[in-house]
Protein backbone atom coordinates (compact mmCIF):
# COMPACT_ATOMS: atom_id res chain seq x y z
CA UNK A 1 0.00 0.00 0.00
CA UNK A 2 1.37 3.32 -1.03
CA UNK A 3 -1.29 5.80 0.02
CA UNK A 4 -0.03 9.20 1.04
CA UNK A 5 -1.81 10.63 4.07
CA UNK A 6 -3.39 13.96 3.28
CA UNK A 7 -1.36 16.63 5.01
CA UNK A 8 -3.77 19.41 5.80
CA UNK A 9 -0.92 21.75 6.62
CA UNK A 10 0.76 21.13 3.29
CA UNK A 11 3.23 23.83 2.43
CA UNK A 12 1.63 26.22 -0.03
CA UNK A 13 3.80 28.37 -2.19
CA UNK A 14 3.35 32.12 -2.31
CA UNK A 15 0.95 32.18 -5.27
CA UNK A 16 -1.26 29.58 -3.61
CA UNK A 17 -1.27 31.48 -0.36
CA UNK A 18 -2.52 34.75 -1.83
CA UNK A 19 -5.52 32.83 -3.27
CA UNK A 20 -6.02 35.11 -6.23
CA UNK A 21 -4.63 32.80 -8.96
CA UNK A 22 -6.50 29.87 -7.40
CA UNK A 23 -9.75 31.85 -7.37
CA UNK A 24 -9.14 32.81 -10.98
CA UNK A 25 -8.76 29.12 -11.85
CA UNK A 26 -12.08 28.31 -10.21
CA UNK A 27 -13.81 31.18 -11.93
CA UNK A 28 -12.45 30.18 -15.34
CA UNK A 29 -13.93 26.74 -14.76
CA UNK A 30 -17.37 28.10 -13.92
CA UNK A 31 -17.16 30.47 -16.90
CA UNK A 32 -16.53 27.52 -19.20
CA UNK A 33 -19.54 25.77 -17.66
CA UNK A 34 -21.79 28.54 -18.89
CA UNK A 35 -21.33 27.45 -22.50
CA UNK A 36 -21.58 23.73 -21.98
CA UNK A 37 -24.55 21.54 -22.86
CA UNK A 38 -27.45 21.96 -20.45
CA UNK A 39 -28.93 18.89 -18.81
CA UNK A 40 -32.40 20.26 -18.12
CA UNK A 41 -35.33 18.44 -19.73
CA UNK A 42 -38.28 20.72 -20.45
CA UNK A 43 -40.58 18.10 -18.95
CA UNK A 44 -44.19 18.66 -19.97
CA UNK A 45 -43.19 19.62 -23.51
CA UNK A 46 -40.24 17.26 -23.96
CA UNK A 47 -40.63 13.83 -22.47
CA UNK A 48 -38.04 11.34 -21.49
CA UNK A 49 -37.15 8.71 -24.08
CA UNK A 50 -38.13 5.46 -22.39
CA UNK A 51 -36.49 2.08 -22.85
CA UNK A 52 -38.46 -1.13 -23.44
CA UNK A 53 -37.69 -2.30 -19.91
CA UNK A 54 -39.35 0.77 -18.31
CA UNK A 55 -41.86 -0.11 -15.57
CA UNK A 56 -44.86 2.18 -15.80
CA UNK A 57 -48.35 1.29 -14.65
CA UNK A 58 -49.55 -2.30 -15.33
CA UNK A 59 -52.02 -2.92 -18.19
CA UNK A 60 -53.72 -5.91 -19.83
CA UNK A 61 -52.67 -6.78 -23.37
CA UNK A 62 -55.43 -6.89 -26.01
CA UNK A 63 -54.23 -9.56 -28.44
CA UNK A 64 -53.90 -8.36 -32.02
CA UNK A 65 -55.16 -11.68 -33.50
CA UNK A 66 -58.65 -11.77 -31.94
CA UNK A 67 -58.99 -8.39 -30.20
CA UNK A 68 -59.63 -10.00 -26.81
CA UNK A 69 -57.65 -10.05 -23.59
CA UNK A 70 -54.74 -12.49 -23.52
CA UNK A 71 -55.42 -13.04 -19.84
CA UNK A 72 -56.67 -16.48 -18.77
CA UNK A 73 -57.49 -15.32 -15.22
CA UNK A 74 -55.10 -17.75 -13.57
CA UNK A 75 -54.70 -15.32 -10.65
CA UNK A 76 -50.91 -15.66 -10.39
CA UNK A 77 -50.45 -11.89 -10.62
CA UNK A 78 -52.91 -11.34 -7.77
CA UNK A 79 -51.07 -13.94 -5.70
CA UNK A 80 -47.63 -12.54 -6.31
CA UNK A 81 -48.53 -8.86 -5.93
CA UNK A 82 -46.73 -7.68 -2.76
CA UNK A 83 -48.97 -4.64 -2.42
CA UNK A 84 -52.26 -6.55 -2.94
CA UNK A 85 -53.20 -4.19 -5.75
CA UNK A 86 -54.71 -6.75 -8.16
CA UNK A 87 -58.06 -8.46 -7.93
CA UNK A 88 -59.08 -11.15 -10.48
CA UNK A 89 -62.27 -13.15 -10.90
CA UNK A 90 -62.49 -15.74 -13.68
CA UNK A 91 -65.33 -16.82 -15.94
CA UNK A 92 -65.69 -19.39 -18.70
CA UNK A 93 -65.83 -18.54 -22.38
CA UNK A 94 -66.43 -20.51 -25.53
CA UNK A 95 -63.05 -19.42 -26.85
CA UNK A 96 -60.14 -21.74 -27.37
CA UNK A 97 -58.47 -20.79 -24.11
CA UNK A 98 -61.72 -21.36 -22.14
CA UNK A 99 -61.07 -18.83 -19.32
CA UNK A 100 -61.23 -15.07 -19.24
CA UNK A 101 -61.30 -12.52 -16.42
CA UNK A 102 -64.82 -11.45 -15.45
CA UNK A 103 -63.39 -8.81 -13.19
CA UNK A 104 -59.87 -7.50 -13.29
CA UNK A 105 -59.06 -4.51 -11.11
CA UNK A 106 -55.76 -2.83 -10.35
CA UNK A 107 -55.62 -0.25 -7.59
CA UNK A 108 -52.97 2.19 -8.78
CA UNK A 109 -52.76 3.78 -5.35
CA UNK A 110 -51.50 0.44 -4.04
CA UNK A 111 -49.35 -0.54 -7.01
CA UNK A 112 -45.61 -0.16 -6.36
CA UNK A 113 -44.52 -0.77 -9.97
CA UNK A 114 -42.36 -3.73 -8.97
CA UNK A 115 -43.18 -5.69 -12.12
CA UNK A 116 -43.70 -9.07 -10.37
CA UNK A 117 -47.06 -9.50 -12.12
CA UNK A 118 -45.41 -9.11 -15.49
CA UNK A 119 -42.68 -11.55 -14.50
CA UNK A 120 -45.03 -14.24 -13.24
CA UNK A 121 -47.63 -14.04 -16.02
CA UNK A 122 -47.54 -17.22 -18.16
CA UNK A 123 -49.34 -15.58 -21.11
CA UNK A 124 -47.54 -12.23 -21.22
CA UNK A 125 -51.00 -10.81 -20.68
CA UNK A 126 -50.20 -8.25 -17.98
CA UNK A 127 -47.24 -5.98 -18.68
CA UNK A 128 -45.94 -2.72 -17.28
CA UNK A 129 -46.61 -0.02 -19.85
CA UNK A 130 -44.76 3.24 -20.42
CA UNK A 131 -47.49 5.32 -18.82
CA UNK A 132 -46.17 7.07 -15.71
CA UNK A 133 -48.25 10.25 -15.49
CA UNK A 134 -51.39 9.68 -13.45
CA UNK A 135 -53.76 12.01 -11.70
CA UNK A 136 -56.99 10.88 -10.09
CA UNK A 137 -59.94 12.99 -8.96
CA UNK A 138 -60.78 10.48 -6.21
CA UNK A 139 -59.59 7.27 -4.58
CA UNK A 140 -62.28 5.32 -6.41
CA UNK A 141 -61.09 6.57 -9.78
CA UNK A 142 -57.64 5.15 -9.07
CA UNK A 143 -59.03 1.60 -9.24
CA UNK A 144 -58.91 0.72 -12.92
CA UNK A 145 -61.26 -1.96 -14.24
CA UNK A 146 -60.84 -4.45 -17.06
CA UNK A 147 -61.98 -2.15 -19.86
CA UNK A 148 -59.70 0.68 -18.74
CA UNK A 149 -56.75 -1.67 -18.49
CA UNK A 150 -57.08 -3.36 -21.88
CA UNK A 151 -54.50 -1.88 -24.23
CA UNK A 152 -53.87 -2.79 -27.88
CA UNK A 153 -50.81 -4.94 -28.39
CA UNK A 154 -49.34 -2.43 -30.87
CA UNK A 155 -49.00 0.26 -28.18
CA UNK A 156 -46.99 -2.06 -25.99
CA UNK A 157 -44.58 -3.18 -28.70
CA UNK A 158 -41.35 -1.99 -26.98
CA UNK A 159 -42.14 -3.86 -23.75
CA UNK A 160 -43.35 -7.03 -25.52
CA UNK A 161 -40.25 -6.98 -27.69
CA UNK A 162 -38.11 -6.59 -24.57
CA UNK A 163 -39.84 -9.58 -22.93
CA UNK A 164 -39.31 -11.77 -26.01
CA UNK A 165 -35.67 -10.77 -26.16
CA UNK A 166 -34.55 -10.85 -22.53
CA UNK A 167 -37.06 -12.68 -20.37
CA UNK A 168 -35.82 -15.79 -18.58
CA UNK A 169 -38.31 -18.51 -19.32
CA UNK B 1 -39.20 80.77 -14.64
CA UNK B 2 -38.67 80.97 -10.94
CA UNK B 3 -35.24 79.42 -10.24
CA UNK B 4 -36.60 77.40 -7.31
CA UNK B 5 -39.29 75.81 -9.51
CA UNK B 6 -36.65 75.15 -12.13
CA UNK B 7 -34.42 73.38 -9.62
CA UNK B 8 -37.35 71.37 -8.27
CA UNK B 9 -38.31 70.22 -11.76
CA UNK B 10 -34.71 69.22 -12.41
CA UNK B 11 -34.66 67.27 -9.15
CA UNK B 12 -37.84 65.38 -9.88
CA UNK B 13 -36.72 64.42 -13.39
CA UNK B 14 -33.29 63.34 -12.19
CA UNK B 15 -34.73 61.31 -9.32
CA UNK B 16 -37.20 59.62 -11.67
CA UNK B 17 -34.48 58.76 -14.19
CA UNK B 18 -31.90 57.54 -11.69
CA UNK B 19 -34.29 55.59 -9.45
CA UNK B 20 -35.80 54.14 -12.62
CA UNK B 21 -32.36 52.93 -13.61
CA UNK B 22 -31.71 51.51 -10.13
CA UNK B 23 -35.06 49.69 -9.85
CA UNK B 24 -34.72 48.24 -13.34
CA UNK B 25 -31.17 47.19 -12.55
CA UNK B 26 -32.27 45.50 -9.31
CA UNK B 27 -35.04 43.61 -11.12
CA UNK B 28 -32.70 42.64 -13.94
CA UNK B 29 -30.08 41.68 -11.36
CA UNK B 30 -32.44 39.09 -9.86
CA UNK B 31 -33.12 37.66 -13.31
CA UNK B 32 -29.46 37.63 -14.40
CA UNK B 33 -28.40 36.11 -11.09
CA UNK B 34 -30.77 33.19 -11.58
CA UNK B 35 -29.83 32.75 -15.22
CA UNK B 36 -26.07 32.85 -14.59
CA UNK B 37 -26.43 30.48 -11.64
CA UNK B 38 -28.38 28.10 -13.86
CA UNK B 39 -25.87 28.28 -16.69
CA UNK B 40 -22.95 27.66 -14.35
CA UNK B 41 -24.77 24.65 -12.93
CA UNK B 42 -25.63 23.38 -16.44
CA UNK B 43 -29.32 24.19 -16.07
CA UNK B 44 -31.58 26.47 -18.13
CA UNK B 45 -32.99 28.73 -15.42
CA UNK B 46 -36.26 30.66 -15.43
CA UNK B 47 -37.86 30.51 -18.89
CA UNK B 48 -41.61 30.30 -18.30
CA UNK B 49 -42.73 33.84 -17.47
CA UNK B 50 -42.48 36.02 -20.55
CA UNK B 51 -39.89 35.62 -23.31
CA UNK B 52 -36.80 33.84 -21.92
CA UNK B 53 -38.38 34.24 -18.46
CA UNK B 54 -37.66 37.98 -18.52
CA UNK B 55 -40.80 38.79 -16.51
CA UNK B 56 -39.75 36.45 -13.68
CA UNK B 57 -38.65 39.24 -11.27
CA UNK B 58 -42.03 40.97 -11.69
CA UNK B 59 -43.81 37.70 -10.98
CA UNK B 60 -41.62 37.33 -7.88
CA UNK B 61 -42.49 40.83 -6.67
CA UNK B 62 -46.19 40.18 -7.30
CA UNK B 63 -45.94 37.00 -5.26
CA UNK B 64 -44.19 38.81 -2.40
CA UNK B 65 -46.84 41.55 -2.42
CA UNK B 66 -49.65 38.97 -2.22
CA UNK B 67 -48.06 37.01 0.60
CA UNK B 68 -49.17 37.26 4.20
CA UNK B 69 -46.96 39.52 6.24
CA UNK B 70 -46.09 37.75 9.47
CA UNK B 71 -44.53 39.49 12.46
CA UNK B 72 -43.40 37.17 15.25
CA UNK B 73 -45.27 37.62 18.52
CA UNK B 74 -42.10 38.20 20.53
CA UNK B 75 -40.59 40.64 18.04
CA UNK B 76 -39.98 44.28 18.79
CA UNK B 77 -42.59 45.45 16.30
CA UNK B 78 -41.59 49.05 15.51
CA UNK B 79 -37.93 48.11 14.98
CA UNK B 80 -38.93 44.97 13.12
CA UNK B 81 -40.83 47.19 10.71
CA UNK B 82 -38.14 49.87 10.57
CA UNK B 83 -35.23 47.59 9.64
CA UNK B 84 -36.15 46.78 6.00
CA UNK B 85 -37.17 50.38 5.35
CA UNK B 86 -33.83 51.60 6.68
CA UNK B 87 -31.90 49.10 4.57
CA UNK B 88 -33.68 50.06 1.38
CA UNK B 89 -33.71 53.81 2.04
CA UNK B 90 -29.98 53.97 2.73
CA UNK B 91 -29.34 52.09 -0.50
CA UNK B 92 -31.16 54.76 -2.47
CA UNK B 93 -29.86 57.78 -0.55
CA UNK B 94 -26.37 57.01 -1.82
CA UNK B 95 -27.48 57.93 -5.36
CA UNK B 96 -27.81 61.55 -4.28
CA UNK B 97 -24.10 62.07 -4.89
CA UNK B 98 -23.35 59.54 -7.62
CA UNK B 99 -23.02 61.18 -11.04
CA UNK B 100 -23.82 59.06 -14.10
CA UNK B 101 -22.16 61.35 -16.61
CA UNK B 102 -20.37 64.63 -17.05
CA UNK B 103 -22.42 67.83 -16.93
CA UNK B 104 -24.13 68.99 -20.11
CA UNK B 105 -25.82 72.14 -21.32
CA UNK B 106 -29.53 72.22 -22.11
CA UNK B 107 -30.92 75.54 -23.38
CA UNK B 108 -27.78 77.21 -22.15
CA UNK B 109 -28.20 75.77 -18.68
CA UNK B 110 -25.57 73.62 -17.02
CA UNK B 111 -27.07 70.34 -15.80
CA UNK B 112 -25.31 67.70 -13.71
CA UNK B 113 -26.32 64.05 -14.05
CA UNK B 114 -26.47 63.50 -10.30
CA UNK B 115 -29.45 64.11 -8.04
CA UNK B 116 -27.66 66.73 -5.95
CA UNK B 117 -27.48 69.97 -7.97
CA UNK B 118 -23.76 69.67 -8.15
CA UNK B 119 -22.50 66.11 -7.72
CA UNK B 120 -19.16 67.76 -7.23
CA UNK B 121 -20.09 68.42 -3.62
CA UNK B 122 -16.70 67.91 -2.16
CA UNK B 123 -17.66 65.28 0.42
CA UNK B 124 -19.23 62.90 -2.11
CA UNK B 125 -17.25 59.79 -1.24
CA UNK B 126 -17.36 60.50 2.50
CA UNK B 127 -21.15 60.73 2.29
CA UNK B 128 -21.27 57.35 0.54
CA UNK B 129 -19.00 55.73 3.14
CA UNK B 130 -21.16 57.16 5.94
CA UNK B 131 -24.36 55.89 4.35
CA UNK B 132 -23.05 52.39 3.62
CA UNK B 133 -21.93 52.35 7.24
CA UNK B 134 -25.53 53.01 8.28
CA UNK B 135 -26.87 50.29 5.99
CA UNK B 136 -25.45 47.68 8.35
CA UNK B 137 -27.83 49.00 11.02
CA UNK B 138 -30.68 47.66 8.93
CA UNK B 139 -29.30 44.15 9.22
CA UNK B 140 -28.34 44.43 12.89
CA UNK B 141 -31.75 45.85 13.86
CA UNK B 142 -33.51 43.17 11.81
CA UNK B 143 -31.52 40.50 13.59
CA UNK B 144 -32.07 42.03 17.03
CA UNK B 145 -35.76 42.84 16.76
CA UNK B 146 -36.79 39.44 15.36
CA UNK B 147 -36.07 37.84 18.74
CA UNK B 148 -34.73 34.74 17.07
CA UNK B 149 -31.30 33.25 17.67
CA UNK B 150 -30.53 32.76 13.99
CA UNK B 151 -31.51 36.32 13.14
CA UNK B 152 -29.47 37.64 16.04
CA UNK B 153 -26.40 35.69 14.96
CA UNK B 154 -26.86 37.02 11.44
CA UNK B 155 -26.95 40.54 12.83
CA UNK B 156 -23.86 39.95 14.97
CA UNK B 157 -21.97 38.59 12.01
CA UNK B 158 -22.98 41.56 9.95
CA UNK B 159 -21.55 43.99 12.52
CA UNK B 160 -18.41 41.85 12.88
CA UNK B 161 -18.12 42.02 9.11
CA UNK B 162 -18.56 45.81 9.10
CA UNK B 163 -15.65 46.49 11.44
CA UNK B 164 -13.41 44.20 9.40
CA UNK B 165 -13.97 45.55 5.90
CA UNK B 166 -14.87 49.20 6.43
CA UNK B 167 -11.37 50.20 7.53
CA UNK B 168 -9.53 48.57 4.65
CA UNK B 169 -12.10 49.97 2.22
CA UNK B 170 -11.37 53.44 3.56
CA UNK B 171 -7.62 52.79 3.25
CA UNK B 172 -8.04 51.81 -0.40
CA UNK B 173 -9.99 54.99 -1.02
CA UNK B 174 -7.46 57.23 0.75
CA UNK B 175 -4.98 56.34 -1.99
CA UNK B 176 -7.50 57.47 -4.59
CA UNK B 177 -8.15 60.72 -2.71
CA UNK B 178 -4.40 61.34 -2.62
CA UNK B 179 -4.30 61.06 -6.40
CA UNK B 180 -7.43 63.08 -7.17
CA UNK B 181 -7.07 65.61 -4.38
CA UNK B 182 -10.85 65.57 -3.93
CA UNK B 183 -13.65 63.55 -2.36
CA UNK B 184 -15.97 64.39 -5.24
CA UNK B 185 -16.80 61.52 -7.59
CA UNK B 186 -16.80 63.80 -10.65
CA UNK B 187 -13.23 64.86 -9.89
CA UNK B 188 -12.17 61.27 -9.36
CA UNK B 189 -13.65 60.31 -12.74
CA UNK B 190 -12.27 63.33 -14.58
CA UNK B 191 -8.81 62.50 -13.23
CA UNK B 192 -8.94 59.20 -15.15
CA UNK B 193 -9.40 60.72 -18.61
CA UNK B 194 -7.28 59.24 -21.37
CA UNK B 195 -6.86 55.67 -20.11
CA UNK B 196 -5.36 56.75 -16.79
CA UNK B 197 -7.74 54.34 -15.09
CA UNK B 198 -7.21 53.83 -11.40
CA UNK B 199 -7.27 50.05 -11.81
CA UNK B 200 -4.03 50.41 -13.83
CA UNK B 201 -2.47 53.03 -11.57
CA UNK B 202 -3.54 51.48 -8.31
CA UNK B 203 -4.20 47.72 -8.76
CA UNK B 204 -3.58 46.85 -5.10
CA UNK B 205 -6.19 49.36 -3.98
CA UNK B 206 -8.59 47.91 -6.55
CA UNK B 207 -8.23 44.40 -5.14
CA UNK B 208 -8.77 45.67 -1.59
CA UNK B 209 -11.75 47.78 -2.60
CA UNK B 210 -13.51 45.09 -4.62
CA UNK B 211 -13.05 42.55 -1.82
CA UNK B 212 -14.45 45.04 0.67
CA UNK B 213 -17.31 45.74 -1.74
CA UNK B 214 -18.18 42.03 -1.75
CA UNK B 215 -18.27 42.14 2.05
CA UNK B 216 -20.26 45.36 2.09
CA UNK B 217 -22.99 44.05 -0.22
CA UNK B 218 -23.20 40.80 1.81
CA UNK B 219 -22.57 38.69 -1.24
CA UNK B 220 -20.71 35.42 -1.52
CA UNK B 221 -17.97 34.63 -0.60
CA UNK B 222 -18.79 36.99 2.31
CA UNK B 223 -22.54 36.44 2.69
CA UNK B 224 -22.11 35.44 6.32
CA UNK B 225 -25.16 37.30 7.72
CA UNK B 226 -27.47 35.08 5.67
CA UNK B 227 -25.47 31.87 5.51
CA UNK B 228 -28.23 29.34 4.80
CA UNK B 229 -26.47 26.16 5.97
CA UNK B 230 -26.00 27.28 9.56
CA UNK B 231 -28.31 30.29 10.06
CA UNK B 232 -31.49 29.27 8.15
CA UNK B 233 -31.63 32.63 6.40
CA UNK B 234 -29.71 34.80 8.86
CA UNK B 235 -30.97 38.25 9.68
CA UNK B 236 -34.10 37.97 7.50
CA UNK B 237 -35.31 34.61 8.87
CA UNK B 238 -38.38 36.15 10.51
CA UNK B 239 -39.35 38.36 7.58
CA UNK B 240 -42.01 37.52 5.04
CA UNK B 241 -43.96 39.18 2.29
CA UNK B 242 -42.86 42.57 1.06
CA UNK B 243 -40.65 43.21 4.10
CA UNK B 244 -38.51 40.34 2.95
CA UNK B 245 -38.90 41.71 -0.57
CA UNK B 246 -37.35 44.99 0.57
CA UNK B 247 -34.28 43.19 1.93
CA UNK B 248 -34.09 41.24 -1.29
CA UNK B 249 -34.40 44.37 -3.42
CA UNK B 250 -31.85 46.17 -1.24
CA UNK B 251 -29.35 43.36 -1.78
CA UNK B 252 -29.49 43.77 -5.54
CA UNK B 253 -29.65 47.56 -5.42
CA UNK B 254 -26.58 47.42 -3.16
CA UNK B 255 -24.80 45.24 -5.64
CA UNK B 256 -25.64 47.78 -8.35
CA UNK B 257 -24.40 50.65 -6.16
CA UNK B 258 -21.13 48.87 -5.47
CA UNK B 259 -20.71 48.16 -9.18
CA UNK B 260 -21.39 51.79 -10.10
CA UNK B 261 -18.83 52.92 -7.54
CA UNK B 262 -16.22 50.47 -8.77
CA UNK B 263 -16.74 51.51 -12.38
CA UNK B 264 -16.60 55.21 -11.46
CA UNK B 265 -13.65 55.05 -9.10
CA UNK B 266 -11.47 52.40 -10.71
CA UNK B 267 -12.68 51.65 -14.23
CA UNK B 268 -12.53 55.11 -15.76
CA UNK B 269 -16.15 56.08 -15.15
CA UNK B 270 -17.88 57.63 -18.12
CA UNK B 271 -14.82 58.15 -20.30
CA UNK B 272 -15.16 56.72 -23.78
CA UNK B 273 -12.25 54.61 -25.02
CA UNK B 274 -11.48 57.44 -27.49
CA UNK B 275 -11.86 61.19 -27.53
CA UNK B 276 -15.48 62.34 -27.98
CA UNK B 277 -14.42 64.54 -30.92
CA UNK B 278 -13.97 61.37 -33.04
CA UNK B 279 -17.76 60.99 -33.13
CA UNK B 280 -18.21 64.70 -33.69
CA UNK B 281 -19.71 65.25 -30.24
CA UNK B 282 -18.77 68.39 -28.39
CA UNK B 283 -18.05 68.21 -24.67
CA UNK B 284 -21.15 69.40 -22.87
CA UNK B 285 -23.69 68.25 -25.48
CA UNK B 286 -26.72 66.20 -24.49
CA UNK B 287 -25.87 63.33 -26.85
CA UNK B 288 -22.41 62.95 -25.34
CA UNK B 289 -23.93 62.86 -21.84
CA UNK B 290 -26.35 60.12 -22.96
CA UNK B 291 -23.45 58.16 -24.41
CA UNK B 292 -21.52 58.59 -21.17
CA UNK B 293 -24.46 57.23 -19.16
CA UNK B 294 -24.46 54.24 -21.50
CA UNK B 295 -20.73 53.71 -20.97
CA UNK B 296 -21.15 53.81 -17.19
CA UNK B 297 -24.04 51.37 -17.39
CA UNK B 298 -22.07 48.95 -19.58
CA UNK B 299 -19.10 49.00 -17.20
CA UNK B 300 -21.45 48.63 -14.25
CA UNK B 301 -23.24 45.65 -15.73
CA UNK B 302 -19.91 43.94 -16.40
CA UNK B 303 -18.94 44.45 -12.75
CA UNK B 304 -22.39 43.19 -11.69
CA UNK B 305 -21.79 40.10 -13.79
CA UNK B 306 -18.48 39.64 -12.00
CA UNK B 307 -20.27 39.83 -8.64
CA UNK B 308 -22.77 37.17 -9.70
CA UNK B 309 -20.13 34.99 -11.32
CA UNK B 310 -18.01 35.08 -8.17
CA UNK B 311 -21.00 34.14 -6.03
CA UNK B 312 -21.50 30.90 -7.94
CA UNK B 313 -17.79 30.05 -8.03
CA UNK B 314 -16.37 30.70 -4.59
CA UNK B 315 -17.22 29.02 -1.28
CA UNK B 316 -18.34 31.09 1.72
CA UNK B 317 -15.73 32.14 4.26
CA UNK B 318 -16.04 31.72 7.98
CA UNK B 319 -16.30 35.03 9.77
CA UNK B 320 -13.07 34.65 11.68
CA UNK B 321 -11.45 34.23 8.27
CA UNK B 322 -13.04 37.45 7.06
CA UNK B 323 -11.86 39.33 10.14
CA UNK B 324 -8.40 37.82 9.70
CA UNK B 325 -8.38 38.95 6.10
CA UNK B 326 -9.66 42.42 6.93
CA UNK B 327 -7.39 43.18 9.88
CA UNK B 328 -4.22 41.20 9.28
CA UNK B 329 -3.98 41.28 5.49
CA UNK B 330 -5.89 44.15 3.95
CA UNK B 331 -5.22 46.78 6.61
CA UNK B 332 -1.38 46.51 6.31
CA UNK B 333 -1.69 46.23 2.53
CA UNK B 334 -3.92 49.30 2.50
CA UNK B 335 -1.37 51.26 4.54
CA UNK B 336 1.41 50.09 2.22
CA UNK B 337 -0.73 51.17 -0.72
CA UNK B 338 -1.16 54.65 0.77
CA UNK B 339 2.60 55.01 1.28
CA UNK B 340 3.37 53.84 -2.26
CA UNK B 341 0.73 56.11 -3.76
CA UNK B 342 1.97 59.07 -1.73
CA UNK B 343 5.50 58.51 -3.04
CA UNK B 344 4.13 58.17 -6.58
CA UNK B 345 2.07 61.34 -6.27
CA UNK B 346 5.09 63.18 -4.87
CA UNK B 347 7.30 62.11 -7.76
CA UNK B 348 4.91 62.46 -10.71
CA UNK B 349 2.92 65.54 -9.78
Amino acid sequence: MNIKPIDKRAKLNFLERIFIPEMAKGMVLTFKHMFQKKYTQQYPEVKKELRGSFRGSPVLVRDASDGKARCVACGLCARVCPALAIEVQAEETTDLKERTPAKFEINLLRCIYCGYCEEVCPEEAIVLSQQYEWTFPSKEAAVLDREQLLTPEAELAPKLHFLVEYRNV
Amino acid sequence: MDPIVNILIQFVIKIAVILGIVFTAAALGVYVERKVAAFIQLRIGPNRVGPFGLLQPFADVLKLLMKEDITPKAANKPIHRLAPILTLAVTFIVYAVIPFSDFFYLNGEKIYMGIATSPNINVGMLFILAMTGISVYGLVLAGWSSNNKYSLMGGIRSSAQLISYELSMGMALVAIFLMSGSFGLSDIVNMQAGWKWNILLNPLGFIIFITAAFAETNRAPFDLPEAEPELVSGYNTEYSGMKFGMFFLAEYANMFTASVLISLIYLGGWHLPFLPEVLGLEPGSFLLAALQVLVVLIKTSLVCFFFIWARWSLPRMKYNMLMNLGWKVFLPLGLLNIVLTAIGVYIFK
